[in-house]
């Protein structure tokens, strides 16, 4: 089990059931149709890394998130998080075991936590279900200890979550998942509500907890400035599949997938300013009748017949024809 | 200065709550050229939003203009009776926001509602007025605008709605357009398009824009001159460039701190302790104060007016004569003050 990687993603798909309502199905005639949100993605991350998942609306960047903690059942392939399958129906035992350890932080700091209930409950809410710490007294000492790591007072726990900016409420909502003394925490954007002075300061936070306590993060955003800021690896995902996967740092030197190198150049960005770019075409496919052979054909500037009639396969990193036959030569900018 | 399309006098709103007056916006100058894109950043709360909707005199009960003064060229426009102020808007102000669906009539075709605000604005009749919102639609880039005109807004991608909006608020052919977050709602590729877009309307219609959004990348790419603004007050304005590469305002030099870059190293972000204060709860002084390392004596009584200092206006007293030794003089900078500040502790 020491060569294994701490999570290991193999081949998940899922697709969701879009179909018309039976009886319309029948009466106006028509097929049942499947909606392919993730489409055979496959990643490891070894333990105390941060593998950061990229792409824009409806790329299928949430969907996997769930699926890893097990919040929705996958159409097909594995994941498993140190040795056991989160996916296997007889690894229940072992997985309830695993559960403490994987935790999830939302991207709406306002929804994801109770309204009703003071921080303090909220925070302890982990620690009692899973009878980390016994007697009451010692539970509220653990739950001080949690909130003054992520830099709130031990007093804040007696208010409620309205009484917090967004921020705060971020802040809180990463309190929680270090309750349970999880290892591996799964971020949905969790930084994509919040004011860029609040940015900073949770992104910092993450990083000190990361070192702290060698925790494991799954990174999903749409901002790749704040991907290149906390990964180690990157996957960029376009249409339920994975594009391009790389080093976080080489990602942004060199990318290889035309959509890659489209994203880029699209970020606005400070130093850049004043810069007329390339102007971007077009915009994600409908993912219900996505584009026969590579689903990203339509709006790449290399595209030919094969990339039209053949899907690329994830090779060296790049899922690109144009890449892999050398029609597209990697941009070095180091 | 002619050109002035906007012009800002020392604006003042507020809202009466129950809990007291909320000063939203206290005290806020600005002018924006003919063709000039001028940005507005700040975070939640600042009074980026407020202050567009000022412009458009679209601030409801509780909230009233407390006071100065609204020129749009040269036009006091504050205090117009609403039946003329509606002429102005849409007419003479264009509005883009943030969500393209709901500035969109769900249950009107597109066609239907660009011709209605072209014949409400000029002496088209409706069949020319279609065909000028053909032209308007080519122009902003929809693709077959002819038989897309027909269609209606849920039809469209978000970017394309966008596009729609902009459309509708160039019918008239504004002297100014406020966006207020205009990409807020889009993913970055589409983002990359609307903003181009903006940029070449600035400036083959000489149309001045007033883009308010709290992203910097944004700003940096489309603006020509930025305003920073913190709990209700500007709190440096200066050509975007400057503002974004030294900024003066130790409150701008932590915005641009905190901004994860792509060029960036992994270093660890600026950090601004602290979050903006409740507009209930504004300190004395300047409101900064509390969150700012620079900060001397005069910083909790005083508050800093913006002061004009090398192109910039920057309200702070470390860029103010008067301060005595913490006066940044000539050719010093923030991280002087630092040295200053360690020198003297």
């Amino acid at each position: 089990m020491t060569t294994q990687p701490y999570v290991r993603v193999s081949d998940l798909s899922r697709s969701f059931d879009v179909s018309k309502p039976w009886l319309n199905r029948v009466i106006e005639g028509g097929e049942k149709q499947y909606l392919k949100a993730v489409d055979g993605v496959s990643f490891d991350i070894p333990k105390g890394e941060t593998f950061a998942l990229v792409g824009e609306s409806g790329s299928g960047k949430s969907t996997v998130a769930r699926m890893v903690v097990g919040l929705l059942p996958p159409s097909r392939g594995e994941v498993t998080i140190d040795g056991v399958s989160m996916t296997d129906r007889k690894a229940e035992a072992e997985r309830q075991r695993l559960r403490r350890r994987i935790q999830m932080v939302f991207q709406d700091p306002y929804a994801s936590l109770n309204p009703r209930w003071r921080v303090d409950r909220i925070v302890a809410e982990p620690i009692r279900a899973f009878k980390l710490v016994e007697g009451e007294a010692d539970i509220r000492a653990r739950v001080g200890e949690l909130l003054t790591l992520v830099g709130l007072h031990p007093d804040d726990g007696v208010k409620y979550p309205h009484e917090f900016s967004g921020g705060q409420r971020q802040r809180v909502a990463i309190a929680r998942a270090l309750a349970s003394e999880a290892e591996f925490l799964v971020c949905d954007e969790p930084t994509s509500a919040l004011d860029v002075s609040v940015q900073a300061q949770i992104l910092n936070l993450m990083r000190d907890l990361q070192d702290k306590f060698g925790l494991t993060y799954l990174f999903i955003s749409h901002n790749l400035a704040v991907v290149r800021h906390m990964a180690t690896r990157i996957g960029v995902m376009y249409l339920g599949r994975i594009v391009e996967i790389s080093g976080g740092r080489e990602m942004f030197t060199s990318p290889k997938h035309p959509y890659t190198r489209m994203l880029l150049d699209a970020v606005p960005d400070l130093a850049m300013s004043g810069q007329e770019r390339a102007p971007v075409a077009g915009e994600i496919p409908n993912p219900i009748n996505p584009p026969s052979g590579c689903t990203f054909n339509p709006r790449c500037p290399w595209a030919n017949e094969r990339c039209l009639a053949e899907r690329p396969p994830l090779a060296d990193g790049v899922a690109c024809h144009a890449v892999h036959e050398g029609r597209l030569a990697v941009k070095n900018a180091a | 200065m002619t050109d002035t399309v906007l012009s800002v006098r020392d604006l003042r709103v507020e809202f009466h709550t129950r809990r007291g007056v909320l000063k939203a916006i206290d005290g806020v100058s600005f002018d924006i050229a003919k063709g000039e894109v001028l940005g507005v950043v700040g975070e939640s709360g600042a009074g980026k939003s407020v202050t567009g909707s000022a412009v458009i005199g679209l601030i409801d009960p509780p909230g009233r203009i407390a006071g100065g003064e609204i020129l749009l060229s040269g036009q006091r426009i504050d205090n117009l009776p609403p039946e003329q102020m509606r002429k102005v808007r849409g007419k003479r102000i264009g509005m883009i926001f943030q969500d393209p669906l709901t500035s969109l009539n769900p249950l009107y075709r597109i066609s239907e509602q660009l011709i209605e605000t072209i014949t409400t604005h000029t002496d088209l009749s409706p069949s020319q007025a279609r065909t000028r919102a053909i032209e308007l639609l080519a122009e902003v880039g929809i693709p077959a605008p002819d038989r897309r005109i027909d269609s209606y807004p849920h039809e469209f991608s978000g970017g394309m709605r966008q596009r729609v909006v902009i459309a509708l608020a160039l019918c008239a052919e504004p002297e100014l357009i406020i966006a207020d977050e205009p990409t807020t709602a889009l993913d970055v590729s589409v983002q990359a398009q609307i903003i181009t877009l903006l940029k070449r309307l600035g400036r083959e219609h000489g149309t001045a824009i007033m883009l308010v959004t709290h992203d910097m990348g944004v700003i940096a790419e489309t603006a020509d001159r930025v305003a920073v603004m913190y709990a209700g007050r500007v709190a440096e304005i200066g050509p975007v460039h400057d503002v974004v590469r030294n900024p003066l305002h130790p409150y701008a030099e932590g915005l641009m701190g905190a901004i994860p870059t792509l060029a960036g190293e992994e270093a660890r972000l600026v950090q601004i302790p602290g979050s903006m204060p409740r507009l209930t709860r504004i300190p004395p002084g300047c409101a900064f104060n509390p969150r700012c390392g620079y900060r001397f004596g005069r910083c909790t009584v005083d508050r800093p007016d913006p002061l004009p200092w090398r192109g910039h206006k920057v309200a702070c007293h470390l860029y103010d004569p008067a301060s005595g030794p913490h006066f940044l003089g000539e050719g010093r900078t923030l991280a002087a003050a630092e040295k200053h500040e360690e020198a003297t502790a």
